[in-house]
């Protein structure tokens, strides 16, 4: 059984339609690439697939491990293993970084019948995640997000990744804002979690993440459909060619 | 032209009733008699306040007041029995308890040993019964001449507590000023008075209780001096039973160099006032002043402060919270008042109210008057829902809604509740936080 399995699906966002039959389908094990133009429906699958309000499908379907996520709340496509990076992550201000990842794994784990890690255990791992990534201790004890910089916010996008272990992560231009030592520190966080039994679909708008994290399939994503699936050698001759041609072609 | 004649309503009528039948046995020396009578003569004047009046336009005590209860009888064995087991509200935090049920001060149950050096206390009953010459010089001195809540209370006051802290007196175990209500029907009017004289240091707690169901009325005040370079602490907390009437009053005069910080805490009660008039006497003095309001159903709770600046170079922050669900109403009326003579104050005032009904209404009412011009004052105001974009965030790591919605609404509150220095306090009122959203969902 695929990982994620999405046929023809079609997203309106206040009566526009901006997905218009995408089909996609990430088997465990895999790292697809998601390429295209602004405005072609990037940010809009990713939002569809976490579940945010708002983001609801016109047709179509969407199964996660065979389950149909349209039947899940956003919490509950989180427990069962889905992982959205966020483009801007959120400043919560007043929720410690800590009490903030705490509650989600423990939250994760109890929807799972797991049982809640101690405060030990989940001290102990998240110390060991944090170290690797090379985020400092004194960020955790701080407001989530708030006063982090663009690197340090995308690296604790990271953090809760590596930490919640998800089965498919979407990694929503992670690179974006990011410079090439962040940039290699965040490539080198999600390469870390690349194993058979997990899937990636890593969404970006420049082919420079994708020399850090080597995508096993490129889609080009074009008005709302996947217009061109390729492998890692795709995304070069994108970045050499420009997206020009895909935009006459969905239009045409 | 004819004078307009306001009928009086029920509770005017009882409270000059009470008056009447109390004035005799009321306790105090002629002075005391004298203040009694002409607080009650302002309260025959201008009857309970109302909508009318500016400064109680969104609690309009002659409608909200429907009865005047009778004064409380002094407590029973079995009232004082049931008195025993309060003051959870503040958790196992180690304080030294003065406990008052139905506003009389209950030795038994209170722990006067072994006064460190430097305090020394004793009840207000007690007080006036002997002119205790620390009444001459303080009392009534700082509580506002026009507010007819607390001249109500200056004339019908019972019991109390008085303390002194002498100077450069470090009191490290906190004072907790507890006050319990029996279920009977019964009017408190309790009066403290806190002297602490320069360089000393103590940590007051008021925390007021009563069982759930039982029409109780408290009107409490509290005149505390605090002297040059001292450090107090006050922390109230309201906790009254869901029908009872609760107004109370902090009036303050802060002396120079001083570190005074206030925390007004409030989760129970039908209708509640907290007035705070603090005024900034001496120069130089950092002052924190906090508060975090949660209520739902039709709770009423209303925070009314005036901090008055009159010497040069205070700074105050000022920060209060509000969380409403159900139809319940919240008021912040805050007014920074900065003196000719207070340049270089700094004084900001944020208040926020969080909606989680659509039937739920919150006032807020900052003022600045500034009459000097050398000075930095800031306020701000702002109600709304939560955020879904926080929610969702928080959702899509796994967060159940309620657990989500739970945790932003602790860190909403808790932006004022960290401005408490003890720790201990903090973590028994994010507790109770934490069990009114338990409550919730």
């Amino acid at each position: 059984m695929a990982l994620l399995e999405i046929n023809n699906l079609h997203v309106a966002i206040d009566g526009k339609e901006i997905l218009k039959g995408l089909d996609l389908t990430v088997n465990a094990g895999e790292v697809h690439a998601i390429m295209g133009p602004n405005g072609s429906g990037k940010s809009t699958l990713a939002y569809v697939l976490a579940g945010k309000a708002g983001y609801q499908p016109t047709a179509g379907e969407v199964r996660f491990e065979g389950r149909n996520i349209f039947d899940m709340k956003p919490d509950e496509r989180a427990a069962a293993g889905l992982f959205l990076a966020f483009q801007y992550p959120l400043e919560i201000p007043g929720v410690v970084t800590m009490t903030f990842l705490r509650t989600a794994l423990n939250a994760q784990r109890k929807k799972r019948g797991e049982a809640e890690l101690t405060t030990p255990e989940f001290l102990k791992r998240v110390r060991e995640v944090a170290k690797k990534l090379g985020i400092d201790q004194e960020m955790l004890r701080r407001a989530v997000n708030v006063g982090f910089s663009g690197g340090e916010k995308k690296r604790n996008e990271i953090l809760q990744m590596a930490l919640l272990e998800p089965r498919l992560a979407v990694l929503d231009e992670t690179d974006s804002g990011l410079d090439i030592d962040a940039l290699k520190v965040v490539a080198e966080g999600v390469n870390h979690l690349r194993s058979p039994q997990r899937g990636f679909v890593v969404i970006t708008h420049y082919q420079r993440l994708l020399n850090y994290i080597v995508p096993d399939v490129v889609h080009v994503l074009s008005r709302g459909r996947i217009v061109k699936t390729g492998g890692k050698e795709l995304a070069l001759e994108l970045e050499a060619r420009g997206y020009a041609e895909y935009r006459e072609e969905a239009a045409a | 032209m004819a004078e307009v004649k306001v009928i009086k309503t029920a509770a005017e009528t009882a409270l000059a009733h009470t008056y009447a039948q109390a004035r005799g046995r009321l306790s105090g020396d002629d002075a005391i008699a004298a203040q009694r009578e002409a607080a009650f003569d302002l309260f025959a004047k201008e009857g309970l306040p109302h909508r009318r009046i500016e400064d109680w336009k969104y609690t309009d005590l002659r409608a909200l007041m429907r009865d005047a209860k009778p004064l409380a009888s002094p407590p029973d064995a079995a009232a004082k029995a049931r008195a025993r087991t309060a003051g959870k509200l503040i958790g196992d935090v180690e304080a030294r308890r003065l406990v008052f049920v139905d506003g009389a001060f209950v030795p038994e149950l209170s722990d006067t040993a072994d006064l460190e050096r430097g305090l020394s206390l004793r009840s207000l009953a007690d007080a006036l019964a002997d002119a205790d010459p620390v009444l001459t010089a303080h009392l009534g001195k700082l509580a506002p001449a026009g507010d007819v809540a607390v001249a109500l209370n200056t004339a019908l006051m019972g019991d109390g507590a008085v303390i002194h802290i002498a100077a450069g007196s470090i009191i490290e175990r906190p004072l907790h000023l507890l006050f319990v209500a029996s279920e009977k029907p019964a009017a408190t009017f309790v009066r403290s008075l806190v002297v602490v004289e320069p360089r000393a240091r103590v940590m007051l707690i008021e925390s007021h209780e009563g069982p759930a169901t039982g029409d109780y009325q408290v009107n409490a005040a509290l005149e505390l001096f605090v002297g040059d370079e001292a450090h107090v602490d006050h922390v109230k907390i309201v906790g009254e039973g869901g029908e009872a009437l609760h107004v109370s009053t902090l009036a303050a005069a802060i002396g120079a160099r001083a570190r005074f910080n206030a925390f007004t805490f409030t989760a129970g009660g039908a209708v509640v006032r907290n007035q705070l008039f603090l005024r900034f006497d001496g120069e130089d003095t950092v002052a924190s002043i906090r508060g975090a309001t949660l209520i739902k159903g039709r709770q009423h709770a209303d925070t009314t402060l005036v901090a008055d600046h009159i010497a040069r170079g205070c700074q105050s922050r000022e920060v209060f919270k509000a969380v409403l669900d159900g139809e319940a109403h919240s008021v912040f009326q805050g007014r920074i008042i900065v003196r000719p003579g207070a340049q270089k104050t700094d004084a900001k005032m944020m208040t926020r109210a969080l909606l989680l009904s659509d039937r739920a209404e919150a006032d807020n009412k900052p003022e600045l008057e500034i009459f000097a011009d050398d000075v930095q004052c800031g306020h701000g105001a702002t109600a709304g829902a939560l955020d879904d974009e926080l929610k969702f965030y928080l959702m899509a790591r796994g967060i159940p809604e309620a657990q989500a919605e739970a945790l932003l609404i602790q860190a909403f509150l808790g932006e004022a509740i960290e401005g408490i220095e003890h720790a201990g306090l903090r973590e028994a009122l994010m507790e109770t936080v934490a069990a009114w959203l338990g409550a919730r969902q």
